[in-house]
């Protein structure tokens, strides 16, 4: 890892001011993914901003029919929370799915969205609900905010604070793993909302991306069978030594179908 | 430069001077010569280097330690009684023949300590959904699954 400059703000405030000065500098939340990429070299940020500290960043509060999460909010906080688990289920399984019980203890929700690895979990849930992504200069529906490979619509100074997740009437996130890291080789985040149906995909191309026919289809029959014939094209995803890009297509369908029978409770 | 991160180790208070960019099992293992808590994969896939902050289980070659300051950290070297008995989960690792070669065992109990804290009557399959985390290379995971079961038990009586 190479030397930098370690910073602890007490708030997203200061963490944004100081983000402002530092402009090679990074943002750290729970460290899984930026501290592995500073050991490897393949970051090399001059300053480090620690938002460890910043306790207005943590919690998980109910309003009505939404829920909102602070950035710093572990994955496991979210996987254990009781409101999570009653208004939107398939948020807390989702996030008692990531990487490992280690892992959850240690990942947030902002930094894993701020990071926007395309084979992450999280992204899912939030295109997926139609999140609302909160920083501390704007707000950002989730449609406008994932925008390619590890590219978000956040400015470099930039700081999430929270995501509102509004509940869903049913919802569901099925992901194929790839075994060695629990990443998603394919993963599928189903909601039938008020407005219609929103169906998620991570882990198949560069960004997590919205499957426009699979969701009419499931808005005139919430059913898997509704979506069996309906294939994506392999030519804008993945291809790597774990998956082939058609192979990769092939997983969408099984897995949207999966999860539409676990929305289902089947 | 070097800078100042202070954490209660097995319950003494530490407080050394590092690198920013230490990692918290670098700290553990050279400044603080607590060598039980051991590097893997360094990649965060393995679970060697689990010990627990504030209660728990963490992979201390993936954070800075830094991450750590203020916090209750507790290693493999403070899981035994005062008298040098060994820990409910220790024993029963040791009777379930839960190692082989003994290089991911510290992680496994670390890990097995936190994952059964209060669930006396955890399942095989929850146990093993808890150790996605761990690697054992000898593939020992049959019996560190019993061990970890038993474990759970003598837990909870001991209390």
């Amino acid at each position: 890892m190479y030397a930098f400059t370690y910073h602890r703000p007490a708030s997203a405030a200061d963490a944004a001011a100081l983000a402002l000065k530092h402009t090679d500098g990074k943002i750290l939340a729970g460290g899984q993914s930026l501290v592995q990429a500073m050991k490897l070299r393949l970051a090399s940020p001059s300053d480090i901003i620690d938002l460890g500290t910043a306790k207005d960043l943590v919690g998980i509060s109910q309003k009505g029919n939404q829920i909102t999460i602070g950035a710093m909010t572990r994955h496991a906080a979210v996987e254990q929370s009781a409101e999570v688990k009653q208004l939107i289920p398939a948020l807390a399984d989702l996030a008692g799915g990531i990487g490992d019980r280690q892992v959850r203890h240690m990942g947030t929700l902002g930094g894993a969205l701020a990071n926007n690895d395309p084979a992450a979990c999280y992204p899912a849930a939030v295109l997926g609900l139609g999140a609302t992504i909160q920083t501390n200069k704007r707000t950002i529906a989730a449609d406008d905010f994932f925008k390619g490979l590890y590219e978000t619509a956040l400015e470099s100074s930039e700081i999430i604070t929270a995501v509102t997740f509004p509940a869903a009437k049913r919802a569901a996130y099925i992901k194929f793993k790839n075994p060695a890291s629990r990443f998603a080789l394919v993963g599928v985040f189903v909601a039938q909302m008020d407005q219609g149906v929103r169906l998620a995909v991570t882990g198949a191309a560069s960004c997590v991306f919205r499957v426009p026919e699979m969701e009419k289809a499931l808005g005139a029959a919430f059913t898997p069978e509704s979506i069996a014939k309906i294939h994506v094209s392999a030519d804008d995803l993945n291809s790597d030594l774990h998956a082939a890009a058609d192979y990769r297509a092939h997983l969408i369908t099984v897995m949207a179908k999966r999860a539409v029978s676990k929305a289902l409770g089947q | 430069m070097t800078i100042n991160v202070s954490m209660q180790v097995n319950g003494k208070a530490a407080s050394v001077n590092v690198e920013e960019r230490t990692l918290l099992v670098t700290v553990l293992r050279e400044e603080l010569r607590l060598t039980g808590t051991h590097v893997g994969c360094d990649t965060a896939q393995c679970g060697a280097c689990t010990v627990h902050m504030n209660g728990k289980a963490v992979k201390s070659c993936s954070m800075l330690a830094m991450q750590a300051e203020g916090a209750q950290i507790l290693t493999i070297e403070g899981v035994a009684h005062a008298d040098g008995s060994l820990h409910p989960m220790q024993a029963a690792f040791k009777e379930h023949h839960g190692l082989q070669c003994g290089f991911c065992t510290p992680g496994m109990v670390m890990n097995a300590i936190d994952l059964v804290q209060g669930r006396p009557n955890i399942t095989e399959e929850e146990i093993r959904h808890g150790l996605e985390g761990n690697l054992c290379r000898c593939t020992g995971y049959h019996n560190i699954v019993k061990s970890i079961a038993a474990g759970a038990k003598a837990m909870a009586s001991a209390k």
